[in-house]
């Protein structure tokens, strides 16, 4: 058993950013567990622009992102185990690890989760029909069109109008091939509108919303598939069913955190995030253990992961340097029109200002936001629009936040 | 002439409503005014930047990602994609390597290091 001050699993940007905050917080003996053959996770395979744009000020390229960082993370001489996967955390916090060098047990002062997500598959569709070649998720699709080389279809439908489908869309078009359509089973689109106008219009690619495949077709390969409209239960009507001939189908349906790890140490869940629940240090329940990124939730803008991964290593770095908060946190709750609030608690005696970030249940126009901790209102609002698919961030001010008590909720309410 | 588009300059997408008049465009809607210089260049030459790969010749399946160094037009895509799927680089490579000098107008440059 070797020791280490912080031991970070997982080498993307969230990881590689929260190794860098508790670094600067003083911490010099951080070490971060890739499973990868080089740090800067799923944005290696994010070869399109449009990252950057609030973090750095500048507009950049997935991998240009991820370079940032990893310069960051080798200027400071931390430790980076790449092709190192961690299988196991207990809650006194010693993590298990295998490489090539065989087994490596590190027992942690403290510990951030940055594992990210993996992609929803075909099995969690349901999908009728046969099982031939040629479905892939729309991430798989991606990393092996720009890492590898490999163009996956010439004529495809897909399904899920998320920014993963929508950019691949795209991709999909600029390497010539066909995309026929993008089907949407709800009634609006879960991806940004940018990506909807430069990824779609651009290339006259349909988004037809409301419509889901409805089955496969194809022995060897996938021949065509069927796409049929939802009624609003979202069951199919099989009459609206419409055969689309194509190659190749991406699933672009959703993201699920990647939390084995965490569960098996016994890490209280949120069941609507995905993710840990935390406090505004991105504290989970068990001291000791931070997490960030797209393991705790799904974001939409690594500029906001790089940020949240940010309080974790300083959280982190603190924890280590022995600081220790014994108020007693408040916790977050969802009101009217809001699906999640994260951090899910807060301690009033928190340092500065505390962000809640949120996401809403159904597209809005005009909305105002409301954080009220009993009768009090400790900050309001806002904005022009709000979608699922767009995260909000609200921020508390300090002295509000000292003076409040009782259950923190963030409701909306629709403006004229 | 009126047009409602939606700016594509940052995730916040910015609804814009751009009136052209004897040639000048007209912006509202913008949060910024890079949203108004979209909402007129979109009107009157729009441009986007162009990202892809580039096969590495003396590895083996290796992509090096790449971009347009500056916007190129619009309508040029699919001949710059032509251009970029064509070429063949050797590593190594550092990030902002210039692999091609002139596509559609634009240096074709390295977003990613390959040993």
């Amino acid at each position: 058993m070797t020791e280490h001050e912080i031991v970070i699993i997982g080498g993307g940007p969230a990881g590689m950013a929260a190794a860098v905050a508790a670094y600067d917080r003083g911490v010099k003996d951080v070490v971060l567990l890739d499973r990868e053959a080089a740090p800067g996770g799923i944005l290696r395979q994010c070869i399109h622009n449009g990252f950057g744009l609030h973090k750095l000020g500048r507009e950049l390229t997935g991998p240009e992102y991820a370079d940032v960082y990893r310069r960051q993370v080798e200027e400071r001489g931390i430790r980076v185990y790449s092709e190192t996967m961690v299988t196991k955390l207990t809650p006194d916090r010693v993590v298990v690890a295998q490489n090539r060098s065989g087994v490596l047990r590190i027992q942690a002062k403290a510990v951030i989760l940055a594992m990210g997500c993996r992609e929803r598959s075909r099995g969690a569709l349901n999908i009728c029909g046969t099982r031939p070649a040629g479905v892939y998720s729309a991430g798989t699709a991606q990393k092996l069109m720009n890492c590898e080389g490999y163009l996956v279809g010439r004529r495809v439908v897909i399904l899920g109008s998320g920014d993963i489908g929508l950019i691949m869309a795209r991709r999909m078009s600029l390497e010539g091939a066909k995309v026929e359509a993008v089907c949407e089973l709800m009634p609006y689109s879960g991806g940004l509108t940018r990506n909807i106008v430069q990824c779609l219009e651009d290339f006259g690619i349909p988004l037809y919303l409301n419509t889901t495949v409805a089955e496969i077709h194809g022995a060897r390969r996938v021949e065509g598939v069927t796409v049929a409209q939802v009624d609003e239960n979202r069951n199919i009507r099989p009459e609206t069913g419409r055969y689309i001939p194509c190659d190749t189908l991406l699933l672009s349906v959703g993201l699920i955190p990647e939390n084995e790890l965490t569960r098996d140490a016994g890490i209280p869940m949120d069941p609507v995030t995905g993710g840990a629940l935390v406090d505004e240090m991105r504290q989970t329940a068990v001291p000791g253990i931070f997490a960030c990124g797209n393991v705790l939730q799904v974001h939409d803008l690594v500029d906001y992961v790089s940020d949240e991964a940010e309080l974790a290593g300083q959280g982190a770095a603190a924890y280590v340097q022995g600081m220790r908060r014994e108020s007693q946190p408040l916790q977050t709750a969802a009101g009217e029109g809001v699906r999640y609030v994260l951090p899910q608690r807060v301690h009033p005696d928190a340092d500065g200002d505390v962000s809640l970030f949120l996401r809403v249940k159904a597209p809005y126009g005009r909305v105002r936001f409301t954080v009220r901790a009993g009768d009090e209102v400790l900050a309001t609002a806002v904005r022009l629009r709000a979608a699922p698919g767009e995260m909000e961030k609200l921020t508390v001010k300090h002295d509000k936040l000292a003076q409040a008590a009782g259950e923190i909720t963030v409701s909306l309410e629709e403006l004229q | 002439m009126k047009r409602n588009l939606t700016c594509i300059i940052c995730p916040r997408g910015c609804s814009l409503e751009v009136t052209i008049e004897n040639g000048s465009a007209t912006v509202t809607g913008n949060a910024c005014p890079k949203g108004a210089q979209y909402g007129a260049d979109e009107c009157t030459h729009p441009t986007r930047t162009v990202t892809s790969t580039v096969r590495v010749a003396n590895r083996t399946d290796v992509m090096v990602s790449v971009k347009t160094a500056t916007p190129i037009p619009k309508d040029k895509m699919a001949q710059a994609m032509r251009q970029i799927r064509a070429l063949r680089v050797d590593a190594p490579i550092a990030i902002g390597d210039v692999l091609a000098e002139d596509v559609c107008g634009a240096k074709l440059v390295a977003t990613c290091p390959i040993q």
